[in-house]
């Protein structure tokens, strides 16, 4: 057989785990390309850490399989996987210094000293922190314990590096610049990345690739563009990115779109959500960004009027300053709170109080066919 | 302003009294005495004079400094085996056993507590002797084709004084292993390192503190029990604190006895003092944290 | 540190003790265990309803022990054995002299009275008065060890793994008289007595491999004679008694050197608060109805007129299965311990303790 290098870094194959009598993880299949960042998102409790202790060898699967580089690592004990992680607090081992910490996985390869040397110091400058070998783990900060917990894994030239919510130690600031990092520290090394986190935010912003997961399952795979615009399923269309969100009943649909008339009396025209088909009488969920809801003052209605087929009229009930990302929250006839993003200048700017019409395109108007309850 | 402050300082001091008081009136003034009297010498009845005669004593006399080694290093050993032994069952308890096994068995080690040092003794004796429930057993299985006496030797006294003092021991590292990270452990499996570098390089460091503060703790109340030693030693079995007792209550001798005393602190201060030094550690980070 | 706590419990008890000023009605009786049977102790707080009885065990050493930490306080009645009042007294001054008037000697059996006065006499006051007496000897299993005799015997290599004793100045004596001395008379030459010491040490280190192992207390002793483990053993003769009530086959053997008795006594410690309270209990115990009741409970002979026909029956029987009248003509008491010689026996037990002979 020809030796050629697969395509994969990791494969999973319909991958399952129960404890007693809870599937924690029901089955979940994917592959990883080589060199790429890949997160698993979800809400705690999804099973997401479940799985990435499967993958690192802390758990064995009740069913499915785990291929590395191609190579199937069932039976295999976690130090003999050549997958490393990132643990939520890091795990550095307090009683030794930087240097001891990341040599530790070189010693137990029974590399020698001189190897040791000069691995771990390049492994230092890589990350950039040429000069803290002889430091003590809490003589560092935690941006800098961040990345010696990446160079320690590193070191070992792992084919997977497994990160579990590693930032949510760290205060705003810090894991704001370190997602930057990351995703530098990714480029760098050219390694596969799979990084679990609740964080949407974390994942979409480093991500190549992000799965959704939810209840055991994948919801969804894709870049997080297409999570975001396009998601598959009312899960992701609700977890990925802030949305109003409405339910109520299809009055009238093709194969595009359609009218819904909503639980609180409200007609909408709705686009299908991507891969959805949408019928007659099908109890549906709508959501809608706030970034796409345009929020003008009732005098001004007639200009906006063209732009949407949907609108709405309320009053302002109040507004949520937070520069750049500012929003108002409208209260419409029918008593329910709708978000809508809104750019604040400074000058002549919605105040609470005001009637306002809301005005959004059906384009933007995401529909997903509720599970029929059975 | 001032007057609150001075309520505070005022409720410091009742809340630290009682303590000072129990220091200096239970520990500091008795062994203040003790000293003062170790150096006295009966010269005639009623008669003393201030003198180093009870420490040459103990110099000139090998019975004595040979009893002190010996109980020395018999505690030494008795420290090693608690935790070679307590070890494990400090890392089940501490890393293994669910919330509820954890109660049961901090209780399983707390028992032989619940009983004075005399029962305990007597329920080794009643284990171990000739005739006793280990010895007929072996008989009736057919291993042993007579009684076996397993009492009265120095294996017994061994036996006793790790089943006593085994709990001085787990507290102290189960308190340590569960200030560790789980993870911490997990980290040094996925790192490379199998079952051995992982005990040896993360957990045993780790627990550390909590090793040392066992050990001293162990060695302590080894090297200053009396009863077990007594009670299951054999004909040779000559423990330190047995010498000690023979001053001061066969011999009439308090000022011998209080030399011995003194001695006895002095060779456990001095052995825990090359303990800490050895490991790397201080009184500060091992005894006073768990 | 067991010991060293126990002594600065000690110290710190008799100091409360020291200051909180008893009532008189209190009697705080220092005695040996089973010296004050419940029995008799609700008998005599009946009978002097304002007096309450504390009692604390313990034993020779201890009772002078403690008194001399307190110099004689904390206690109103103390009951140490007849040879320890007389050098106890000259070095750590615990004692009062009693006041002889308010006990009724007449009970007393004139012989043990006269003696316990003779050897505790010091500048003509009188620190003690005899309560029980009692021998301490050597006990065996009949059927497995028919000839034992004299206190050498345990070192019978017949024997071997299957005697016990004391390692106490009991056996130091005892050997001390089968080898053919008399220690009593060499406590007015101490050279002498060391010399006698050096050899009774040499005897026993030899002996170490004979014996299974030493007692410390009745119960110890009680479950190896018992069980078989040993058949033979330096005793106490109330220890023996009480096994002889539960297998015949044990017997109180009085050595041929002669058995060793001891009396105890009752002396008033120096500092006592209510002597009158003790002299009550010491008239008290002295009454042949509860004499019946102390014997019963201690095993040893009150030091009354017909001591011996006032033990309860199977005590009696013991005592006469133990001893004939040439046995009882035999009896060595314990000559008073002079200065200096508790220090010299004490050494030569760690001596022999220490020896690894077997």
């Amino acid at each position: 057989m020809k030796h050629t290098s697969p395509a994969y870094d990791l494969e999973c194959l319909d991958l399952a785990k129960s404890f007693g009598g809870i599937r924690a993880v029901k089955g979940v299949s994917f592959e990883i390309p080589s060199g790429s960042f890949f997160s698993i998102l979800g809400p705690s409790g999804c099973g997401k850490t479940t799985l990435m202790r499967m993958i690192a060898g802390f758990e064995e699967p009740t069913s499915g399989d785990i291929k590395i580089k191609g190579r199937s690592v069932l039976g295999v004990p976690p130090n003999r996987r050549n997958v490393k992680m990132v643990f939520q607090h890091l795990a550095l081992f307090p009683m030794m210094n930087v240097y001891e910490n990341i040599a530790y996985g070189l010693r137990c390869a029974g590399v020698n000293n001189a190897e040791i040397k000069r691995k771990v110091q390049d492994v230092l400058e890589r990350i950039a922190l040429p000069d803290v070998g002889e430091r003590e783990i809490h003589q560092l900060s935690g941006g800098q314990k961040q990345r010696i917990a990446i160079a320690r894994c590193m070191v070992l030239d792992p084919d997977v590096l497994l990160l579990d919510e590693p930032l949510g130690a760290l205060d705003l600031k810090l894991r704001e610049a370190m997602k930057i990092e990351l995703k530098l520290l990714q480029h760098q090394f050219n390694t596969t990345f799979i990084y679990i986190t609740h964080d949407q935010s974390e994942a979409l912003v480093m991500s190549d690739n992000v799965a959704i997961m939810n209840q055991g399952l994948f919801e969804q795979i894709g870049t997080p563009q297409e999570l975001y615009h396009h998601p598959k399923t009312a899960f992701v269309a609700g977890f990925v990115g802030d949305s109003n969100r409405w339910s109520g009943t299809v009055k009238s649909a093709d194969a595009t779109g359609g009218m819904v008339e909503t639980d609180q009396g409200l007609s909408m025209s709705f686009s299908a959500g991507s891969g959805q088909t949408i019928r007659d009488g099908d109890k549906v969920d709508i959501f809608v960004r706030p970034e796409f809801i345009r929020t003008v003052r009732a005098a001004e209605t007639d200009q906006a009027a063209a732009d949407g087929d949907n609108q709405m009229s309320g009053v302002i009930d109040s507004l949520l300053f937070n520069g750049a990302n500012s929003r108002v929250l409208v209260r419409t006839g029918s008593g329910e709170l709708i978000e809508s993003d809104v750019t604040v200048t400074g000058n002549n700017d919605l105040k609470p109080g005001e009637d306002v019409r809301l005005v959004w395109s059906s384009r933007q108007a995401m529909c997903f066919a509720r599970p029929e309850s059975a | 302003m001032m007057q609150n402050k001075d309520i505070k300082r005022l409720s410091l001091i009742l809340l630290f009294s009682p303590f000072a008081l129990w220091i200096l009136l239970l520990i500091i003034l008795p062994h203040i005495g003790m000293v003062l009297l170790s150096f006295r010498e009966k010269v005639a009845p009623r008669v003393y004079e201030y003198s180093f005669a009870n420490y040459l004593d103990f110099i000139n006399e090998p019975i004595y400094w040979n009893t002190l080694l010996r109980t020395g290093s018999m505690s030494l050993l008795v420290t090693a085996l608690a935790l070679l032994i307590g070890f494990p069952i400090a890392y089940y308890i501490a890393k293994i056993a669910g919330p509820r096994a954890r109660g049961g068995l901090f209780l399983l080690c707390l028992i032989p507590l619940w009983v004075s040092d005399l029962i305990r003794s007597f329920g080794w004796i009643l284990l171990l002797r000739e005739t006793g429930v280990i010895s007929n057993f072996l008989l009736w299985t057919g291993l042993i084709g007579e009684p076996v006496e397993f009492l009265y030797n120095d294996i017994a006294v061994i036996i006793g004084l790790v089943y006593t003092v085994i709990l001085f021991m787990i507290v102290p590292l189960v308190s340590t292993l569960d200030g560790m990270d789980n993870s911490m452990i997990e980290a040094g499996y996925n790192l490379g390192g199998n079952g051995f570098t992982v005990l040896r390089r993360i957990i045993i460091p780790y627990a550390m503190p909590g090793i040392v503060a066992g050990c001293i703790v162990t060695f302590m109340l080894t090297a200053g029990s009396y009863l077990t030693p007594v009670l299951l030693g054999g004909k040779n079995s000559s423990w330190f604190t047995e010498q000690i007792y023979n001053q001061f209550i066969t011999r009439f001798n308090w000022e011998g006895g209080a030399a011995f005393g003194m001695l006895l602190l002095l060779f456990t201060s001095v052995v825990i003092w090359l303990g800490l030094k050895l490991s790397g550690q201080t009184l500060a980070n091992t005894v006073a944290k768990s | 540190m067991h010991l060293k706590t126990t002594l600065t419990g000690l110290l710190a008890a008799t100091m409360l003790a020291g200051a909180g000023s008893a009532q008189a009605e209190t009697l705080r009786l220092l005695t040996w265990g089973s010296y004050a049977p419940d029995e008799l102790v609700q008998k005599f707080e009946e009978e002097y309803p304002d007096i309450d009885v504390e009692v604390t065990f313990s034993n020779n050493e201890e009772m002078i022990a403690k008194l001399r930490a307190t110099g004689g306080a904390g206690f109103d009645l103390a009951q140490p054995s007849h040879d320890r009042i007389y050098a106890a007294q000259l070095e750590y001054d615990i004692y009062k002299p009693m006041d002889l008037s308010k006990i009724d000697t007449s009970v007393m059996e004139a012989k043990l009275l006269e003696g316990v006065k003779a050897n505790t006499t010091i500048e003509g006051e009188v620190y003690a008065v005899p309560h029980q007496w009692g021998t301490s000897g050597l006990m065996a299993d009949k059927t497995k060890a028919p000839d034992l005799s004299s206190w050498a015997d345990l070192c019978d290599p017949a024997y071997k793994g299957k005697t016990s004793m004391r390692l106490k100045r009991t056996i130091l004596l005892g050997t001390a008289f089968s080898m053919g001395e008399d220690p009593f008379a060499a406590y007015s030459d101490l050279e002498k007595y060391q010399g006698i010491l050096d050899k009774v040490a040499d005897k026993l280190i030899e002996c170490k491999d004979n014996i299974k192992a030493y007692w410390k207390g009745g119960d110890d002793l009680s479950a190896m004679m018992l069980s078989g483990e040993i058949v033979a053993s330096e005793t106490w003769d109330s220890t023996a008694y009480k096994l002889y009530d539960q297998n015949q086959n044990i017997v109180f053997v009085p050595p041929k050197e002669g058995a060793l008795a001891w009396i105890d006594t009752f002396a008033l410690p120096r500092k006592g608060k209510a002597d009158d309270a003790a002299y009550k209990w010491i008239n008290f115990v002295l009454r042949p109805e509860n004499v019946t009741i102390m014997s019963g409970s201690t095993g040893a002979i009150a030091a009354v007129k017909g001591g011996t026909d006032l033990l309860p029956e199977d005590k009696k029987a013991a005592v006469n299965a133990a001893f004939t009248a040439a046995d009882i003509d035999n009896l060595k008491f314990f000559a008073n311990i002079p200065p200096g010689v508790e220090d010299m026996e004490g050494k030569t037990l760690e001596k022999i303790k220490a020896a690894t002979g077997g």
